[in-house]
């Protein structure tokens, strides 16, 4: 019998929150060299759901800005299960705007439930920090590469994740909220999770289609901690064919380019055009 | 005994004579019921008349009610050319029961969606105007919200003008899911060319602002200038108790909590709004219009 719709989402969702799924940690272990990590936002902390610093991409030195979400427990706590405070955002720009004046690649890998929400992080600015940044991302004069891990959740995400390109792990998520919030909103049920996942259109397929995503890293049957290396040495080949392209624009036209590509997302008629 | 009784019957006899008398009386003097209206937050009695003088501020509780964006504009501006006001929203994710719902606010408003734009006068001075409509979807940022502020910020910046944005805005439009995601980005992209440019963009947070509308456009002002007791946040008061299992404080999140915390530069009253915009506009020494 053919599966349901709802069954072949929902699969997704586990898939990307998967315990056993690598976290950025393992990702960029695997993709660079050298990986020195930078800590702090220089203003308030340093919020370890945001593992960030520079690393060589093959000989290229380039900046990584990651969500952790960590794997035992402990750590998981420690990164406080990947959902960043408005200092992780401002790390991410602090160390986002030192690229730019090293003139570094930036490698963005997104996998967060959404940014925190707390009273410390309303009292800190999570809205202002978001805007902040995604304001900034769109005229960063470096090129930018942003690829969804795991879960892509909401402005959380994006406020890392406004870049030249956007790739997708198949079994990753990414949507304007998570399944369970996007349900109790909308349904006032919590319990319709997976019926909304079906209807939310956040699949890796889906934001393709959309012209969201730019390259989707294909992942084996049953999932990515199952054969992460092949998922993994897909994406390090074609990540070194885009930067180096990247790097070899003009910076302008990428500019506008980058600027253009966030410029035309959206759907609406209009009856004098 | 039976003498209490007749007492009684006697007292009130005069009683209910006196209080139908009376009431006869009042009938007379009847005002009419839309002299007075109730707060619809202290619940007060105030006069309807010096509560629309006040623009809809109430002047025992300082509550400011809601407005949508036709009045919003009518007590901003003196002029108003509306732009891009046919734009409607499709339904991108093919999310059930959106158009019709889409349908019922169009009817309930007579608004096509939750945000106006267009070139307003105020004073000497020809600005690029949006306002949200809380009314309209929660004032929620779809595509349509998007992309008309956005291309009002791409004509501000053409026009090089000054550019006011009223936000009011539960935040996402869920519907359009990604697609309504994706214009956080899109509209603080063009926000930052704006910006680039030396011109100046006052974002007033009026009640609610929260969400997305709040994490993008609304929290990029070069002022950012709140109402009294406006709602202003990013997370949902529900979803953050539901977090931390505690109470909030009693002004979380709030225009004067957000002063405190150093995230928004003034909190203005309704009836002096457009005084502290027009004083605001001079000292950037915006360029005066000159009528043709």
């Amino acid at each position: 019998m053919e599966k349901k719709l709802e069954d072949i989402v929902w699969e997704k969702v586990q898939l990307a929150r998967h315990n056993k799924r690598p976290t950025a940690r393992t990702l960029i272990n695997y993709l660079f060299s050298e990986f020195t990590e930078l800590h702090g936002d220089r203003l308030y902390a340093d919020d370890r759901s945001i593992l960030a610093g520079i690393a060589f991409l093959e000989a290229t030195p380039v900046t990584v800005i990651a969500q952790e979400k960590g794997v035992s427990t402990k750590e998981k706590i420690e990164h406080n299960f990947g959902m960043p405070h408005p200092e992780g955002y401002r790390k991410a720009l602090r160390l986002m705007k030192q690229a730019e004046k090293f003139k570094r690649p930036i490698i963005l890998i997104i996998d967060t439930p959404g940014a925190y929400p707390g009273v410390g992080a309303e009292e800190r600015g999570q809205a202002s920090a978001i805007a902040v940044n995604l304001a900034e991302m769109a005229g960063l004069r470096v090129p930018m590469l942003a690829i969804v891990l795991g879960e892509g959740g909401s402005g959380g995400a994006l406020a890392i994740g406004v870049a030249d390109e956007t790739w997708m792990f198949e079994n990753a998520i990414y949507a304007i909220l998570s399944p369970e919030g996007f349900a109790s909103i909308l349904y006032k049920d919590v319990f319709l999770a997976k019926y909304a996942a079906s209807v939310m259109k956040l699949t890796a397929d889906d934001l393709h289609s959309f012209g969201i995503v730019d390259l989707i890293v294909p992942e084996v049957e049953g999932g990515l901690h199952l054969n992460a290396e092949y998922s993994f040495s897909f994406l390090k080949e074609r990540l070194i064919e885009k930067v180096a392209e990247l790097k070899a624009a003009d910076m302008d036209e990428l500019l506008a380019k980058r600027y253009l590509k966030f410029r035309k997302m959206g759907a609406y008629e209009e009856k004098s055009r | 005994m039976n003498n209490f009784f007749d007492e009684r019957k006697a007292k009130l006899e005069i009683y209910q004579k006196n209080y139908r008398g009376k009431k006869e009386e009042v009938e007379k003097l009847t005002i009419p019921d839309d002299i007075f209206i109730k707060c619809p937050h202290c619940q007060g009695l105030v006069i309807k008349d010096d509560y629309e003088l006040k623009f809809r501020v109430c002047p025992k509780c300082q509550y400011h009610e809601r407005l949508n964006p036709r009045e919003r504009i009518e007590i901003s501006c003196d002029s108003f050319e509306e732009l891009y006001s046919d734009m409607k929203s499709v339904n991108p994710l093919d999310f059930p029961g959106y158009p019709e719902k889409l349908a019922g606010y169009r009817d309930e408003t007579g608004e096509e969606e939750a945000c106006v734009t267009g070139i307003g006068t105020l004073g000497e001075y020809r600005i690029a105007l949006a306002v949200l409509n809380s009314f309209f979807m929660m004032g929620s940022m779809g595509s349509v919200v998007g992309e008309k502020i956005t291309r009002l910020v791409e004509k501000a910046l053409s026009e090089r003008m000054p550019l006011l944005i009223f936000s009011a805005s539960g935040g996402a439009r869920m519907q359009e899911g990604i697609f309504s995601l994706m214009q956080m980005a899109k509209t603080a992209a063009a926000l930052k060319k704006f910006s680039d440019a030396g011109l100046l963009y006052i974002s007033v947070l009026t009640n609610p602002t929260t969400g997305g509308v709040l994490a993008s456009f609304a929290f990029l002002g070069d002022v950012i200038i709140a109402e009294p007791g406006a709602l202003i946040g990013f997370a949902g008061k529900r979803v953050i108790q539901q977090t931390i299992k505690q109470e909030l404080p009693p002004n979380f999140q709030s225009a004067e909590f957000q002063l405190e915390k150093g995230f928004v530069d003034m909190v203005v009253s309704r009836g002096r709004l457009r005084e502290v915009i027009l004083r605001l506009l001079r000292l950037h020494e915006v360029e005066k219009w000159k009528r043709n």
